[in-house]
């Protein structure tokens, strides 16, 4: 056995790549439940790379059978219909285990300094998570699928100029049609997917050049032993493999008891409207995007100027990378932070939370002036960054991990 | 231009966001009771849908098979028994193997009804059971209408009420007695050939199908994912113990 093994050392960094990354890779003693939420994300990544390769054994990316082929998944396929409900689930659980794997950082501080280059990878990874989700969605060709692209696309119809020649580049069409719905499949199951696997790996490495923070704020690498092991660290094999199991099993159980018994998820998951096939001669009563975009989609239609609207959208997703930039702290964690930092993520919480319900609901003037107070909130939590995390009296950091 | 568009777009959003609220506050929708495991409903549903709605519905997602197999209707040894499903639920030239299609082209549709019946193998999962349940109770006559008739909850809809024979007669209760004011209610004016309990029992049958249909594998996606989440739940059990083990050792330390 060793004999194979080193042959293989000799050719390959086999073993000391996994010791490197897992068996030899110290990980903070003190991770709480939060930090399920990286590991969740992986597991969610290869459940949608799985389903979606068998999905796309029976998928027909076509205007005119892309409908049906979805039917006959659900009907005529064996289990088709459980890979299909695992991979709309996993959707909607992507942006769930993502939204709370990001929370973690926010309350931990796990963009600053040295981190930062991890935190714009995972923002990239974000990013492309978001197109995935829209190219993807398109894919059913059922009305919302093909109001919500025809209303997303035309918001590039909003740049000056060349605003109207790009919408018609883009959608390959003067329309969504036919030739958008083959583009997007194309770039949704093999140039995002692509970009997504890298992204990942990167983010990865990254990572465990600078280490994991934890919920203190604590750099482990100030108190080395003898060995120059972290004297408040594990090692990730065998611990956090086997509590990121557990953390897995649970995460599972939620996402089955939702695929078998609610898959719909009251219209959030699989929305009513896309039961009908795409139809351009007929508008929804109401288009609304996927729950995980409304918080942005509200802060677009709260500006009544459609490119300033485009460009506050835009703001709101591209302001969190300057996030390590924008904080003063001189302490990571939330549980170091003063009160105006605690307050400030509050309201950022709930801005992002009431912004994303008055997405999914249809404008009324109440519903406006809401929207126009959230976004305001949501936009003060980074521009007024700067000032509240210098200002704040922080608590002094201890040293080492307790217990 | 194209802002001219999204304008049109983000305004009509603005005016259905609030047409939608308004409507559906005003017609609210009655509860149906539905059993999917009520195999006699389900039955009496695909009889009704057979008779009065296959002339102009299809439902192309659904085969003739499939639905006798889930619906009971098969032999001793479990195999479909193509003879009760030809001649009671087949009216068409299908074989059993197809889809369940209609046989009006549709350039006529077109012309009688001003639109092709949709299909309604997922009419169930778009609207909602109680939805249709309420639709179906809501024809009222409305002689300037082509058939005679209109309905409360989708007002000026194509559809004549092919179920009037056994629905009876209703007209409508206006909140006031200008010609046009919103309608309170229906009152049921003369019978049909069915009690006004016979024809719920009808609907909720007719309902309980389409819901079927809307979803065939409903009831075996719920039996595997009790078996699924037991695993789970045994494993979790296993893989917790294990990971207990091993941070205990590290307490020790």
């Amino acid at each position: 056995m060793s004999g194979l093994s080193n042959w293989i050392e000799e050719r390959f960094p086999l073993m000391s790549t996994w010791k490197k990354h897992i068996s030899e890779y110290y990980a903070p003693k003190n991770f709480n439940f939060l930090y399920f939420f990286g590991s969740l994300a992986m597991l969610v990544l290869v459940n949608q790379l799985l389903t979606g390769v068998w999905l796309t054994m029976f998928y027909t990316p076509t205007a005119k059978d892309a409908f049906s082929s979805v039917e006959y998944i659900m009907r005529d396929v064996n289990y088709g219909w459980l890979l299909r409900y695992m991979h709309s689930t996993g959707a909607s659980a992507f942006f769930i285990v993502v939204y709370l794997h990001m929370f973690r950082a926010l309350l931990y501080g796990s963009y600053q300094r040295p981190r930062e280059l991890v935190w714009l990878l995972g923002m990239g990874l974000f990013i492309l998570l978001l197109a995935e989700a829209f190219f993807g969605y398109l894919l059913p060709w059922g009305q919302m699928s093909y109001w919500g692209a025809q209303v997303i696309t035309s918001l590039f119809g909003a740049i000056p100029y060349v605003g109207d020649s790009l919408v018609t580049w883009l959608r390959g069409d003067y329309h969504v049609s036919n030739a958008t719905l083959q583009r997007f499949f194309a770039l949704h199951i093999v140039a995002i997917p692509m970009l997504i696997i890298g992204l990942v790996y990167l983010h990865i490495v990254a990572l465990h050049k600078v280490g994991s923070n934890n919920p203190e704020g604590i750099e482990i690498k100030k108190h080395l032993d003898e060995q120059g092991r972290p004297l408040d660290g594990i090692p990730f094999h065998p611990y956090y493999t086997l509590k990121d199991s557990v953390g897995s099993l649970i995460f599972l159980m939620i996402f089955f008891a939702i695929v078998f018994f609610a898959p719909e998820m009251g219209g959030y998951f699989l929305e009513h409207d896309n039961f009908t096939p795409a139809d351009p001669m007929v508008t929804p009563d109401l288009i609304a995007p996927s729950w995980y975009m409304t918080p942005f989609y509200s802060i677009l239609r709260a500006i009544p100027n459609k490119l300033l609207g485009v460009v506050a959208m835009g703001a709101s997703i591209l302001l969190l990378l300057f996030l390590p930039w924008l904080d003063n702290s001189p302490v990571k964690s939330m549980r170091y932070k003063g009160r105006l930092s605690r307050i400030a993520l509050l309201v950022f919480v709930v801005s992002i939370i009431c912004l994303g319900y008055l997405g999914t609901v249809g404008l009324t003037p109440v519903r406006q002036i809401l929207a126009r107070v959230f976004a305001v909130l949501y936009f003060a939590y980074f521009l007024l960054m700067p000032f509240y995390s210098r200002w704040e009296s922080s608590l002094p950091v201890p040293e080492r991990i307790e217990k | 231009m194209m802002l001219k568009h999204i304008g049109i777009l983000l305004a009509g959003l603005v005016f259905a966001g609030v047409a939608q609220a308004s409507l559906s506050s005003t017609v609210p929708l009655m509860p149906v009771d539905i059993d999917w495991h009520d195999q006699g409903a389900l039955q009496r549903g695909a009889k009704m849908y057979m008779n009065y709605c296959s002339g102009c519905h299809s439902l192309k997602y659904m085969r003739y098979n499939r639905m006798a197999r889930d619906l009971g209707l098969t032999t001793f040894d479990g195999d479909v028994d193509t003879g009760i499903l030809q001649s009671n639920l087949i009216f068409t030239q299908a074989r059993i193997h197809d889809p369940i299609e209609i046989s009006m082209p549709a350039t006529d549709a077109r012309q009688w009804f001003g639109v092709v019946p949709p299909d309604l193998s997922l009419i169930a999962r778009k609207r909602s059971p109680s939805w249709l349940y309420t639709y179906l109770h809501s024809f009222y006559d409305d002689a300037s209408k082509p058939f005679g008739v209109n309905n409360m909850l989708f007002p000026d809809v194509a559809m004549p009420n092919v179920l009037a024979s056994l629905y009876g007669k209703r007209v409508p209760v206006r909140e006031s007695q200008e010609k046009n004011a919103a309608i309170s209610h229906l009152v049921r004016v003369a019978d049909g050939s069915m009690t006004e309990q016979e024809y719920n029992r009808s609907i909720q049958d007719l309902v309980t199908f389409l819901a079927y249909v809307a979803e065939p594998v409903k009831l075996e996606r719920q039996r595997i994912g009790m078996f699924v989440l037991a695993f789970l739940a045994v494993f979790l059990v296993i893989v917790y113990l294990l990971k207990s083990l091993y941070w205990k050792k590290l307490k020790q330390k």
